[in-house]
C-alpha cells in the first residue's frame, strides 16, 4: 500500500533517524534537489550508512538519485542498490531510454550483490514536457518500472507556466500520466502540494488527484501525511462494500451462479477487482478483519 | 582500499544529531573527540571512528570531531565523507 | 501617610536585614528581572553575609548570584526551578548548604504552614501606589500576573514592593493589598518585558515534534476527558504548545465546551479562551506578551496565588480539579519518575515548577518527550533525580510509541481505550530499549559524593537529593 510518500533530505541526520515515523507508507531519501552539489558525497555516504543501521519498520524506502544527465547518478547507485532499497527515483526522466540507461546499470549492480533480477524497481519522477509526451514509452520501457511520478515544479518551469494552487497548468500532465500508467498497469503518483500550512487546500488538492486516478501523492511536509493517507484511503463505505461484493461472490460460487448482482447492479470483473484492491488495503491499514478469507 | 591524508577537509555540521569532522594531513594518527554524550558514548565514538580509520586504511593524519550526539551511523558516514574529501588513494 | 522609601537601601535598613535572614523573590520577569540582582547587589555593598535567598525561580539572568555566593553573601538558596548557568556552578559544589527545591504548590504551602519563614519579601511590582497595593497587569514593565509572589506577601515578616511605575493611590484593580506591605520603592526600571517570553513559546515546526503532539491529542480524545467541562494544562514546550493546538481544533469541531485552562499561560490558551474552548484560565504566571494583554483586559482570565493553583495548604487548589495535564521530561525511568531537575550528565539545569503538582492533580498527566534526544535515551533504569514521582504519572508520549503506568492496577481502562483507537502503546521498558537500539546504551553517569541539592516533595517530605557533578 502506498497512498503517500514522504521526502526527507538526504543530509539531515535527525530526519533520516526518524523518517518511519512521520506516518507516510513510503519515504522518499532525496539525494537530489534538497542536497547541494557541495554535500552529494555527503548525503550519499549519510543514507547509505542510514539504509545500513536503521529499521524503518513498516515503510517503503525509496532514494531519489541524481539525474543521468549529472555525473553523480552511478556513485549514487553504487553506494545505495548494495542496500536494496524498494525503489530507485531517477528524475527528470524524459524518454524510454533514459529509463533503460538507469535499469541497465541497477541490473549489473544487483548482479554482482548477487539479488534477484529486478529486485529494486523504478519509479521515473516525469517533470519535463518531453517526460509527459513520453510518458506511455516511459512505463513501458522496463520491467523494473513500478509506479510513475509527476513533478509539478520543475514542469511547470519547463512549460514556461506559473505553478497555481488550483493546478490547471498540470491538469493535462496529470491526466496523460494516469492514463499512459494505468495503460501499461503500473501505479501513479501526484506532485506534492507545496504550501505546507495550507492544509485544506492540501485535502482538496488530493481528493481532485484522486478522482482523476492517481493512486496516491508524494509531500514536501510530514504535515501533508496524514491528509494524503486519509484521501488515498477506502472509505467504511467503500470497505463495506467490498466485503459485500465478496461475500455475494461466495455465495453465488457455492450455489453455482454464474452471473449475480448486488443491490440492482451486476457484479463484473473489474467491481471485484476493485473491491479486492479496497480489501488489501484495508488489511495494510487495520491488520485485516475477521471475515477476510 | 588505502587513503592517505593529503589535505584537510572538513564533513557534517553542529546541528544536534550530527557530528562535525575535519581532517588535517599529520605525521601520526591522531584522533580528537568532543561531545556532548562524551560521558555516556565516548569508547562507541572512539570505535566507530577506528572502524571507518581502517576499512579506509588511514594510517595517518589528525581526525577531530565536534559531536552533537551523532548515533554511530551518521559519525562514520561524517568521518568517511571527510577522510574521502581529505584524500587520495595511495 | 506613605510607605515609599527613598532607595532599596533604605528599604532594606527599615526592614532590619541581619546576617543569616532569608529573603524572596517571585520570577514572573522572568529571563528579564532586574530586581534579584539589584537587591543582592545592594545587600552585598551594604556588607551583609551568610542570607538565604528564596526565590520562585533563578534565570540565566541571575547569574551575578554566583559571585554574591562566592563571596560569602549568600549561603542557601532555595527555589523550585534553576536555570543551567546558575545551575552548572551549583552542581559543581560552589555552595556548602544544598539548594532547597521545592514545586510552586510546596513553596507557597510551606510558607504558610511556617515550614518556610522569610524574614523580607522582595516584590517586583510593574505597577504600585505609595502605600503598597500593587499589579503586574499594567505598568511598561507589565507581566501580567504575580501570582508566586502572594504567599511571599502574605507570610513574608516584612515586605517590600519595588516598582517603576509609581501611582496615585488607591491603585485600582491591584493584585496584592497594601495591608502586607511594609515599604514602596521606585526605581527606573524592574525588568525587560521582552525577557518574560522564553524561547520556548513557540508551537514546534519539527516533524518530530508534531508527531508526538498528534499523538498526544489523540490520547486525550481518546481518554474520554475531552467533554464538555474539560480542564487543561500545558506548559511552554514546542512539542506541548502544537499539542494544544491540536487539542483546541478538536475542541472547536466537535463543540466542546470546556470548563478552565490553567498554569503558567501562553498566547495559545488565551486563543483557546477567547475562541470559547474554556470559560476561564486560572493564570499563575504569564509565559508571553499576549497572555499580558488578555490578563489585562478579560475578565475571564483571572490571576491566581500559587496556593490556588497548586498548593496543599489551602482547602483545595486548581490542580485537583485538573483533567488533562501536558508535561515535559529530560528522563523518565522504568518505574515512570520523571527527572526535570537536570540534565543526563548530572548538571542542575531547570526543577519542578508545578511539574509535581498538577502531575499530582490531574486526571490523566501525559509526558510528552522524544525517544532520543542527541543520542541519549529519554527512557532509562534510573533517573538521576527524581521530580515527579511515577505513581503520579500516567501515560508517555514518544514518536515511537506510548507507555501507560499501569502500576498497582490504574490505568488499564485507559490503556485498552488507546489501544482500541489504534494508538502505538508500548511497555516503557519497550521505550526504553528501543531508544537504547537507535542511539546505543548509554554508560552510567558517575556523580560526585556532596548532596549540593535536596527537592523536597510538595507535601513537604524529601523526595530526593541531588549530588555534585564529577
Amino acid at each position: 500500500m502506498r497512498r503517500s510518500m514522504l521526502f526527507i533530505p538526504g543530509n539531515t541526520p535527525n530526519l533520516l533517524m526518524n523518517g518511519d515515523v512521520l506516518g507516510a507508507d513510503s519515504i522518499i531519501l532525496d539525494l537530489e534537489d534538497a542536497v547541494s552539489p557541495a554535500e552529494k558525497d555527503s548525503a550519499r555516504i549519510l543514507v547509505r550508512n542510514a539504509l545500513k543501521s536503521l529499521h524503518y519498520k513498516g515503510c517503503e524506502i525509496i532514494i531519489r538519485i541524481n539525474p543521468v544527465e549529472t555525473d553523480y547518478w552511478t556513485h549514487d547507485l553504487d553506494e545505495i542498490i548494495p542496500l536494496k532499497p524498494n525503489m530507485i527515483m531517477p528524475p527528470k526522466v524524459s524518454c524510454a531510454q533514459d529509463v533503460k540507461t538507469v535499469s541497465e546499470y541497477i541490473a549489473k549492480l544487483e548482479e554482482k550483490c548477487g539479488f534477484e533480477k529486478n529486485t529494486v524497481k523504478l519509479i521515473p519522477l516525469i517533470e519535463t514536457a518531453m517526460g509527459v509526451e513520453n510518458a506511455f514509452q516511459i512505463a513501458s520501457a522496463d520491467e523494473r518500472v513500478a509506479a510513475l511520478f509527476l513533478g509539478g515544479e520543475d514542469l511547470t518551469a519547463d512549460l514556461r507556466c506559473k505553478r497555481t494552487k488550483e493546478g490547471n497548468e498540470i491538469f493535462y500532465a496529470r491526466t496523460r500520466l494516469v492514463c499512459a500508467a494505468r495503460a501499461c498497469g503500473v501505479d501513479v503518483y501526484d506532485t506534492p502540494f507545496t504550501d505546507v500550512d495550507d492544509i485544506d487546500g492540501l485535502y482538496t488538492d488530493a481528493q481532485f488527484a484522486k478522482s482523476l486516478g492517481f493512486s496516491g501523492k508524494a509531500s514536501i511536509s510530514p504535515r501533508h501525511v496524514e491528509g494524503i493517507n486519509e484521501v488515498f484511503s477506502p472509505t467504511q463505505a467503500e470497505i463495506d462494500y467490498a466485503h459485500e461484493v465478496m461475500e455475494t461472490i461466495r455465495i453465488a460460487k457455492e450455489q453455482g451462479k454464474g452471473v449475480v448482482s448486488l443491490r440492482g447492479k451486476m457484479i463484473d470483473a473489474p467491481i471485484v477487482e476493485r473491491a479486492r484492491q479496497v480489501i488489501e488495503m484495508e488489511k495494510a491499514m487495520f491488520g485485516g478483519t475477521e471475515d477476510d478469507e | 582500499m588505502n587513503m592517505k591524508i593529503t589535505t584537510s577537509a572538513v564533513a557534517g555540521t553542529l546541528e544536534s544529531s550530527d557530528v562535525y569532522v575535519k581532517v588535517e594531513p599529520c605525521d601520526k594518527l591522531e584522533i580528537e573527540i568532543e561531545s556532548v554524550v562524551y560521558n555516556q558514548f565516548a569508547e562507541e565514538i572512539k570505535k566507530s571512528i577506528m572502524e571507518v580509520v581502517e576499512e579506509l586504511g588511514v594510517d595517518s593524519g589528525k581526525i577531530s570531531i565536534n559531536d552533537k550526539g551523532a548515533i554511530d551511523c551518521v559519525i562514520k558516514a561524517r568521518v568517511e565523507t571527510a577522510i574521502k574529501r581529505a584524500g587520495g588513494e595511495n | 501617610m506613605s510607605k515609599l522609601v527613598a532607595s532599596i537601601k533604605e528599604a532594606i535598613e527599615q526592614c532590619g536585614l541581619k546576617d543569616g535572614m532569608t529573603i524572596s523573590f517571585h520570577h514572573h520577569m522572568r529571563n528579564g528581572d532586574y530586581v534579584l540582582n539589584m537587591v543582592l547587589d545592594q545587600i552585598a555593598k551594604m556588607g551583609f553575609k551568610n542570607l538565604t535567598v528564596n526565590a520562585s525561580s533563578i534565570f540565566d539572568v541571575h547569574e551575578p548570584i554566583i559571585e554574591h555566593i562566592k563571596n560569602g553573601v549568600v549561603t542557601g538558596i532555595e527555589c523550585n526551578y534553576m536555570g543551567a548557568k546558575v545551575g552548572k556552578a551549583i552542581s559543581e559544589g560552589i555552595m556548602d548548604k544544598p539548594v532547597v527545591f521545592r514545586s510552586h504548590g510546596g513553596r507557597a504551602s510551606d510558607m504558610e504552614k511556617g515550614t518556610s519563614v522569610i524574614d523580607i519579601a522582595f516584590i517586583a511590582a510593574p505597577t504600585s501606589d505609595d502605600m503598597g497595593n500593587c499589579t503586574g497587569k499594567v505598568g511598561k514593565s507589565a507581566c501580567g500576573s504575580i501570582g508566586y509572589a502572594f504567599a511571599d506577601a502574605m507570610n513574608a515578616k516584612k515586605v517590600v514592593v519595588i516598582t517603576d511605575n509609581l501611582v496615585e493611590y488607591p491603585l485600582v484593580d491591584f493584585s496584592i493589598p497594601e495591608v502586607y506591605v511594609d515599604c514602596v520603592v521606585a526605581v527606573d526600571q524592574i525588568g525587560d518585558p521582552a525577557g518574560i517570553v522564553s524561547g520556548t513559546t513557540k508551537i514546534t515546526r519539527d516533524p518530530v515534534g508534531l508527531k508526538m503532539a498528534s499523538y498526544a491529542a489523540k490520547v486525550i480524545e481518546a481518554s474520554g476527558l475531552l467533554k464538555d467541562g474539560f480542564s487543561f494544562q500545558t506548559g511552554a514546550g514546542g512539542a506541548t504548545l502544537a499539542t494544544a493546538k491540536y487539542v483546541k481544533e478538536m475542541m472547536l469541531e466537535k463543540g466542546i465546551q470546556g470548563s478552565y485552562g490553567m498554569g503558567g499561560i501562553t498566547g495559545y490558551m488565551v486563543d483557546m479562551l477567547q475562541e470559547g474552548c474554556f470559560k476561564a484560565l486560572l493564570d499563575v504566571q504569564c509565559f508571553d506578551l499576549k497572555a499580558v494583554e488578555s490578563i489585562r483586559t478579560n475578565p475571564k482570565h483571572m490571576e491566581v496565588s500559587a496556593t490556588q493553583y497548586a498548593g496543599v495548604s489551602g482547602k483545595s487548589a486548581g490542580v485537583d480539579n485538573l483533567d488533562v495535564v501536558l508535561l515535559g521530561a529530560t528522563q523518565v525511568d522504568l518505574d515512570f519518575n520523571v527527572n526535570v531537575h537536570t540534565d543526563s550528565n548530572g548538571y542542575i539545569m531547570g526543577g519542578s515548577g508545578g511539574h509535581c503538582d498538577t502531575a499530582a492533580g490531574a486526571k490523566l498527566a501525559i509526558i510528552i518527550a522524544p525517544l532520543t534526544r542527541a543520542r541519549l535515551p529519554l527512557v532509562v533504569d534510573r533517573c538521576l533525580c527524581i521530580s515527579t514521582p511515577g505513581k503520579t504519572v500516567d501515560v508517555v508520549v514518544t514518536q515511537r510509541g506510548i507507555a501507560v503506568n499501569t502500576a498497582g492496577g490504574k490505568n488499564q481502562e485507559l490503556k485498552q481505550k488507546l489501544i482500541d483507537a489504534k494508538l502505538p502503546v508500548v511497555e516503557i521498558a519497550d521505550l526504553k530499549r528501543m531508544g537504547e537500539e537507535l542511539a546505543g546504551v548509554p554508560k552510567p553517569i558517575k556523580m560526585g559524593d556532596k548532596v549540593v541539592a535536596k527537592v523536597i516533595y510538595r507535601d513537604g517530605t524529601l523526595l530526593d537529593e541531588i549530588h555534585s557533578v564529577k
